[in-house]
C-alpha cells in the first residue's frame, strides 16, 4: 500500500524551494503574531485560544492542507509527468495512499508544530490550550490532506477550489451560518480538541462521536475515490 | 514475441472523433505510425499504452487488455511526447526512481543510462538538459525494465540530426533484438529511415499499411503540381509538354505563371532546368503547390 519511491518523489516535489517558502510563510506569520500578542498583551488563556482557533486552526491549517494536498498530485497531473508513475506495475490506489501519507505528514509538520510552538509562546500551554489546538491541527491535517488530494486528482483548478472551501466555507460561511459548521473539518477537529482542553476555552458545534465518524468517513471515502479516479485518469484529451 | 492488437478501435471526445474504427496488428520489429499533426496518433498511442479507454473496440497486448491493467506495464516501456519530467531530479535519480518503481535497482538504472549514452550528464538536474538529452533520459526510463514493447510518441521532435541518428540506431537495435517498437511521426523521412513497416493514419482513419517502399511509391508517384514563373512562360510550356513526364500545363494569366502537373516526379525535376537552359529561358519561380504533408496524405487516402 505504500511505495517509498513514490513517497520520495512526492516529498521532493512538495518541498521544492518555492513551495517550501509558501508552506513556511503562514507558520512564520503565526509565530510572529504569537510573539507580538504575548509581548503586548501578556499571557492570557482566552487570547491564546482566540489566536489559535481564529488564525491557526481556521485559516493556517486548511491553507497548508490545500497546498500540501493538491500539491502532492495536482502539478504532476497538470504537466503530464504523472505518466511516469502510472506506466508502472503499481496499483493506482497505492500511489494515492502513498501521496496521502506524504501530504498528511507535510501538513502536520507545517501546521501542528507551529500551532504548538505558538501556543507555548502565547500562554505556556495554560489550561492545555496549546496541546488541544495542536491535536485539532493534527486531526484536521489528516482530513484536509485527503480532501485536497482528491481535489488535486479530479480538478485542474484544485488550488482555487481548495482555497474557496478553506476560506469561504470554513472561515466565513461557518461563522455566519450555524448549519454549515456541522459540515466543517474545523469543527470536527475542534470536537476532538474540546476533550483535551480544560474549561470552556475550546468548543465545537459537533459532538465527539459524530465528529469522529465524519472525520474517518471523509478521509477514507476521499482516498478511495481518488484511487478510483487515478485508475481511469485520462492523460490524452488535447487532440 | 509481443504482439499488440488493435481491434476496431474508435475514440471520440464529445463530438470529435479522434480515432475512427482502426484495426491493426503491431508485431516485433520497428513500426512507424505516420500521419499529419492532429491525425489521432497520440490518441492511438495513449490507448495502446493504457492511458485512455477506447470508446469502442479493444486494445490488447498478447491477449491482455492494456486499459485498467497495471500489470501490463511490466512489458511496456513508454516514451511520452510531453516534455514534463521530474525536473528537480538529476538524470540518474530520475532513471533510478523509474527502476525502483519496477522493483529494480541501481544496476538496471545504470545500464539504461549507458544504453542511451547519458552517463556523462547523469548527475546534472534534468531542468538543465537540452531537448535531446531529455529525450534520451526518457528513453532510459522506458528501457530500464527491459520491456518487450516500446511505445514512442514523436520521439524525434526537436532533436538535432546527430541525436536523431543516435536514437534511430538505438531503436533499430531494439527492433533487431526482437522487441516490438512503435513510434509515431509526422515526418515521412524519419519513418522511412527507420521503420520496417508503416501504418499511416489520416484524420483518425487507417489510411495505409505495409512496407515503406510501397507507401513511398504511392506517395511519390502521385501527380505533382508546380507553380513556375519564367522569362518566357509559353515557350517553356511548349518545351515541357513535349516530354512524357508532364501531363498538363495551364497558363495562369492572373498569376502570371504556369501551373504544371508532372506525373514522373524524378524525371520532371531533372527535365525542368535542362529544358530552360536549352531554350535560353530563365526560371524565376519554381514552387511545388501541393507538397504539404496533408495533401500527400489526402492523396493516399483517395488512392
Amino acid at each position: 500500500m505504500y511505495d517509498p519511491t513514490v513517497a520520495r518523489l512526492t516529498y521532493r516535489a512538495l518541498l521544492g524551494r518555492r513551495r517550501a517558502l509558501i508552506l513556511g510563510a503562514l507558520p512564520l506569520l503565526l509565530l510572529v503574531i504569537a510573539v507580538a500578542v504575548r509581548a503586548l498583551a501578556g499571557a492570557d488563556d482566552q487570547t491564546a485560544a482566540d489566536v489559535l482557533g481564529g488564525f491557526a486552526l481556521a485559516t493556517m491549517v486548511p491553507i497548508i492542507g490545500v497546498i500540501a494536498g493538491t500539491g502532492a498530485i495536482g502539478p504532476e497531473i497538470d504537466d503530464g509527468s504523472v505518466v511516469y508513475l502510472l506506466s508502472k506495475p503499481i496499483k493506482r490506489p497505492t500511489i494515492i495512499f502513498t501521496k496521502l501519507i506524504v501530504a498528511i505528514a507535510v501538513t502536520m509538520v507545517f501546521s501542528a508544530v507551529p500551532t504548538l510552538l505558538a501556543g507555548l509562546i502565547l500562554n505556556g500551554n495554560g489550561q492545555q490550550v496549546a496541546v488541544a489546538y495542536t491535536i485539532a491541527a493534527l486531526v484536521a491535517s489528516i482530513a484536509y490532506a485527503a480532501l485536497f488530494l482528491l481535489l488535486g486528482t479530479v480538478s485542474r483548478h484544485a488550488v482555487v477550489f481548495g482555497l474557496v472551501y478553506a476560506l469561504v466555507w470554513e472561515a466565513l460561511f461557518g461563522s455566519l451560518v450555524p448549519g454549515a459548521r456541522t459540515l466543517s473539518v474545523q469543527q470536527w477537529s475542534l470536537a476532538v480538541a474540546q476533550k483535551v482542553a480544560d474549561g470552556n476555552l475550546v468548543t465545537s458545534d459537533v459532538g465527539l462521536p459524530t465528529a469522529t465518524v465524519l472525520l474517518a468517513g471523509v478521509t477514507v471515502l476521499a482516498t478511495w475515490y481518488a484511487g478510483q479516479k487515478l485508475r481511469t485518469l485520462k492523460l490524452a484529451g488535447e487532440e | 514475441m509481443t504482439t499488440l492488437n488493435i481491434d476496431h478501435v474508435s475514440r471520440w471526445f464529445g463530438n470529435v472523433v479522434a480515432v475512427n474504427d482502426i484495426t491493426m496488428t503491431i508485431g516485433p520489429g520497428v513500426t512507424g505510425l505516420l500521419g499529419p499533426n492532429g491525425a489521432g496518433k497520440s490518441t492511438l498511442i495513449n490507448m495502446m499504452g493504457g492511458f485512455l479507454a477506447p470508446s469502442t473496440g479493444s486494445v490488447t497486448l498478447d491477449g491482455q487488455p492494456t486499459w485498467r491493467n497495471e500489470a501490463i506495464y511490466k512489458h511496456i516501456g513508454i516514451v511520452p511526447e510531453r516534455e514534463a519530467m521530474y525536473d528537480f531530479l538529476t538524470g540518474r535519480e530520475f532513471v533510478l526512481a523509474n527502476a525502483e518503481l519496477h522493483g529494480l535497482g541501481a544496476k538496471a538504472a545504470h545500464e539504461a543510462l549507458a544504453t542511451v549514452q547519458m552517463e556523462y550528464a547523469q548527475d546534472r538536474k534534468i531542468a538543465t538538459y537540452s531537448k535531446g538529452m531529455r529525450q534520451r533520459v526518457k528513453m532510459a526510463s522506458a528501457l530500464v525494465h527491459n520491456p518487450s514493447l516500446l511505445l514512442l510518441d514523436e520521439p524525434f521532435n526537436g532533436m538535432d540530426p546527430r541525436q536523431r541518428m543516435q536514437l534511430m540506431d538505438l531503436l533499430r537495435r531494439m527492433g533487431d533484438e526482437g522487441r516490438t517498437v512503435l513510434f509515431s511521426s509526422h515526418i515521412l523521412e524519419e519513418v522511412e529511415q527507420l521503420a520496417w513497416h508503416i501504418e499511416v493514419i489520416v484524420a483518425g482513419r487507417h489510411a495505409a499499411s505495409g512496407d515503406f517502399r510501397k507507401i513511398r511509391r504511392l506517395m511519390t508517384d502521385r501527380p505533382h503540381r508546380y507553380l513556375v514563373r519564367s522569362s518566357d512562360d509559353r515557350a517553356l510550356a511548349a518545351a515541357l509538354i513535349a516530354d512524357p513526364s508532364t501531363s498538363g500545363i495551364e497558363v495562369d494569366l492572373a498569376e502570371g505563371a504556369l501551373r504544371v502537373q508532372a506525373v514522373d516526379f524524378g524525371r520532371f525535376t531533372a527535365l525542368l532546368p535542362k529544358v530552360a537552359r536549352d531554350h535560353g529561358i530563365r526560371l524565376l519561380t519554381v514552387s511545388p503547390s501541393d507538397e504539404s504533408l496533408e495533401s500527400v496524405f489526402s492523396y493516399l487516402v483517395a488512392a
